[in-house]
């Protein structure tokens, strides 16, 4: 079912991970991209799936709902394992084959970095309510607004649609069931013909979307919301001790990847 | 026409998760030719998990749906008729409205039928005399038109599929009451005119009730009452208890009777209630 | 004291011919509540746009607090004064949190942040949701958002709300959780509250009922008195509750019963005491 889906949903917890700061996990998001772009080695990559493993367990995330959130990407992940496997040159596997060592191993690590990419990036949005992520993002931005970069209107679209998300997967689903009990049929045909089965879905849901964008406009109006200017927050936002101590694991975490690195492990 | 069998179904939301939930547990019913049925039961009560299987949207997790006695779960071949032998109408059909012409939309269901063009054509101008949607309206884009002729053009897209069962999820949702009545009527209508068995959901019992032949009661996944409106009125306190608005003359009889006006009978109508008072009126000269 | 006062109203949308509204006038009491009926299409939910100035009258006035909600530099002003309920709970929820969304309001409004945690607690105790404040919005029943968008609006501290349809698309449970509230909200809280509906049995409760017909106010006053004139319901296409027509049929066949019994209770005392 469509409501399985888990990209980007926020799972309410008390842990430390939930406790801190949006800034401070984002920019832990964007260390943790970097060292797993610039971990070359399998040292490397083993330390950065402990990282990972271990924020995981911090953050009290089932393995099994990390899995989860991989399942719509498995076809790009399948295909770049594909690619690496059929596309490296090296030594063949066996006489004659096209498939190498080099390409059998290059799959297994760019799979794997796509992967913990995605877990690493979804850790923050499982542990981060969207509105705290955006308020996070807007105050990290901050600075930009000096030359004129729409920064609260780019927040404040992202949350929105952050809150949408499972509303209109709720209303896939309501159109495709009516849509089924007309007979229509998404499961057979040729690729073009499943294309054009998906039109009936399609075309209700940009219709009530632009409704509901229309109702939603009005109603934020009617509270009193007028930009970014003025606005206060029920919660703000403040750098906790353990915020400092997680960015300083950060570094450390991404100082250790670099000297790996150096010694090319 | 067509006749429901409905054996031990159960279904199970989640199954073997923590989230796993029973929505509806061991319901037996069977609808006989040409029956209106209210199935009525607040949200969650399973009223809708229970009608989802009745076309194969959903598939039991215990017991058997038949149609005309066969199993619509035997094969896909099987779901598939069903869904041709089973129209539903979901709540607020209007909004799966996507062709560019009325015409179109009521089309789509008989398309997928895979039948002729002349067979087509002529199931619309039926589907749409019978639920009143004037041909001068085939052309225009069903979004143009006002939110009770929208909701008719759907209704028109399941009936062009001409269904031995027809089932509408609160047909009558979000109308004001005239809107209410003219839908109410033309799904009275629809059923004296082709014969076919009408189940209409709802989570309130005034419009049901003086309509249907029989009304199905849902409470937590099971089937409560199951009786004829005279017999599931008879007793209204324990409809009241699982928290059920009664029909208001249902509701004021009650109260007469803690009066000590005790009218003899079943009451869920104004008319009913107007006669058996007129009736004590007399008895009273 | 009025605290809402429409001029002479006329409104048409921009591109059509015919006014949607065609002159109304009427003073809304501050502490009141006020059901406003009237079929699909009879202009009741374009007057209720009027009341915070998301529409503005093509012609005449509408006053809230004795300012126009014509004058731009007020806007905030009135519509911090009058809140607006909507009909469709999930496309007036901002935000994925409960509190959050309550929270929203007061943020625009630039209060600071303790205060706006005490008004999101108080609002949301006040709507009998406060033990939902972090739960997600899309996974509560509809009459519990249409609460939580009632909170949303009260943590404004609004002097009126107004309802639009709120129960339109609720269940039977639904509807009378709204109702009770914001029937509570108007009582003990001396909030404005005017409700914009079709069920008849919504407006029992209210201190006045406003009928609206094509674009026109055709009947106005406390509810027995507006539900006796039964024929005039009818031909505007709106029933009139069970009650009254009961009680209205009976004395078509000769009973002498009093119309303006409107509960249950009232409507089976009447009857048995004529009748017994």
């Amino acid at each position: 079912m469509l409501r399985d889906i888990t990209l980007g949903q926020y799972f309410p917890g008390d842990t430390v991970v939930h406790r801190l700061d949006p800034r401070t996990k984002l920019l832990l998001v964007i260390i943790y991209i970097v060292a797993l772009f610039s971990a070359t080695g399998w040292p490397s990559y083993g330390l950065v799936i402990a990282v990972t493993v271990f924020s995981l367990a911090i953050s009290k995330i089932k393995p099994k709902s990390a899995f989860k959130g991989l399942k719509p990407l498995i076809f790009i992940i399948i295909l770049t394992a594909l690619l690496n496997i059929f596309y490296t040159q090296g030594t063949p596997v066996a006489e004659g084959w096209p498939i190498t060592w080099e390409g059998i191993e290059k799959a297994v690590m760019m799979s794997l970095r796509i992967i913990l990419l995605i877990m690493g990036t979804f850790m923050l949005t499982y542990t981060t309510s969207p509105i705290a992520l955006t308020d996070g993002m807007e105050l990290l931005l901050n600075p930009l607004k000096k030359i004129k970069v729409p920064v609260h209107e780019m927040s404040m679209m992202m949350s929105m649609a952050l809150r949408f998300i499972p509303t209109l997967i709720e209303e896939t689903d309501k159109i495709m069931s009516a849509q089924k009990a007309r007979g229509a049929d998404f499961e057979t045909g040729s690729l073009l013909q499943r294309a054009k089965a998906l039109l009936p879905i399609l075309v209700p849901l940009f219709v009530s979307s632009f409704r509901r964008a229309d109702e939603l406009a009005v109603a934020m109006e009617s509270r009193c919301y007028h930009g970014g200017e003025g606005r206060t927050r029920m919660k703000q936002l403040k750098l906790m001790g353990r915020d400092w101590i997680a960015l300083l694991l950060g570094a450390l975490f991404l100082a250790a990847i670099y000297v790996m690195k150096h010694f090319g492990l | 026409m067509s006749e429901i069998r409905v054996s031990g179904l159960t279904h199970i939301y989640s199954a073997d998760t923590p989230f796993e939930k029973i929505a509806i547990e061991d319901v037996n019913i069977t609808v006989p030719h040409g029956q209106l049925v209210g199935l009525i039961g607040h949200t969650g009560s399973g009223k809708s998990t229970f009608i989802q299987h009745l076309n194969g949207l959903l598939k039991p997790s215990q017991g058997t749906v038949e149609i005309d006695g066969s199993d619509i779960n035997a094969s896909k071949i099987a779901t598939k008729e069903a869904r041709s032998k089973v129209g539903l109408v979901f709540q607020y059909p209007e909004y799966q409205l996507f062709e560019e012409t009325v015409y179109n939309d009521i089309a789509f269901g008989p398309k997928n039928m895979k039948l002729s063009d002349e067979e087509i054509d002529e199931r619309v101008k039926e589907a749409a005399e019978l639920v009143g949607v004037s041909e001068t309206l085939f052309e225009n884009s069903p979004l143009e038109l006002s939110g009770g002729q929208k909701r008719r053009v759907a209704i028109a897209g399941v009936i062009a599929m001409r269904p031995g069962v027809l089932i509408l999820d609160e047909p009558t949702a979000g109308l004001d009451p005239s809107g209410c009545e003219q839908i109410l009527k033309t799904i009275v209508d629809y059923r004296n005119r082709t014969g076919s068995t009408v189940i209409i959901v709802s989570h309130s019992m005034d419009d049901v009730a003086r309509l249907a032949d029989r009304l199905i009661v849902f409470n937590k996944g099971h089937v409560r009452f199951d009786g004829t409106p005279e017999e599931v009125f008879s007793n209204p306190e324990e409809l009241k208890e699982i928290g059920l608005n009664v029909p208001v003359p249902t509701e004021i009889a009650m109260a007469l009777k803690k009066r000590g006006v005790v009218i003899p009978r079943a009451i869920y109508t104004t008319e009913q209630l107007l006669s058996a008072l007129l009736e004590l009126g007399k008895e009273g000269e | 004291m009025n605290i809402i006062e429409i001029k002479n109203l006329h409104y048409t949308y921009p591109g059509y011919d015919s006014e949607t509204l065609k002159g109304v006038s009427l003073e809304i009491e501050k502490g009141s509540f006020v059901a406003v009926l009237g079929h699909n299409g009879s202009g009741k939910s374009t007057l209720a746009k009027h009341l915070n100035a998301i529409l503005l009258p093509t012609e005449g006035q509408v006053l809230v607090n004795g300012i126009d909600t014509a004058d731009e530099d007020k806007l905030l002003e009135i519509r911090r004064t009058v809140g607006m309920v909507f009909q469709n709970p999930d496309n007036q929820i901002v935000a994925n949190v409960v509190e959050e969304d309550v929270a929203f309001a007061p943020e625009n409004l630039g209060v600071p942040s303790e205060e706006i945690r005490h008004r999101v607690d108080n609002a949301l105790k006040q709507v009998d949701m406060y033990e939902f404040r972090m739960h997600a919005p899309h996974l509560l029943s509809g009459g519990q958002k249409q609460r939580v968008a009632i909170a949303g609006v009260i943590a404004m501290e609004p002097q009126v709300v107004v309802l639009d349809e709120p129960t339109a698309m609720l269940d039977p449970r639904g509807r009378r959780e709204v109702i009770e509230t914001v029937t509570r909200l108007c009582r003990e809280k001396g909030i404005t509250v005017v409700l914009i509906t079709h069920h008849m049995n919504e407006c029992v409760g209210a201190d006045r009922v406003v009928v609206m017909s094509n674009g026109r106010v055709i009947a106005d006053g406390a509810p027995e008195v507006v539900f006796s004139r039964v024929e005039l319901m009818r031909e505007e296409g709106l029933t009139v509750p069970a009650t009254t027509e009961l009680l209205y049929e009976l004395n078509k066949k000769g009973f002498s019963l009093d119309l303006n019994a409107l509960t249950v209770e009232k409507c089976a005392e009447e009857i048995a005491e004529k009748l017994g």
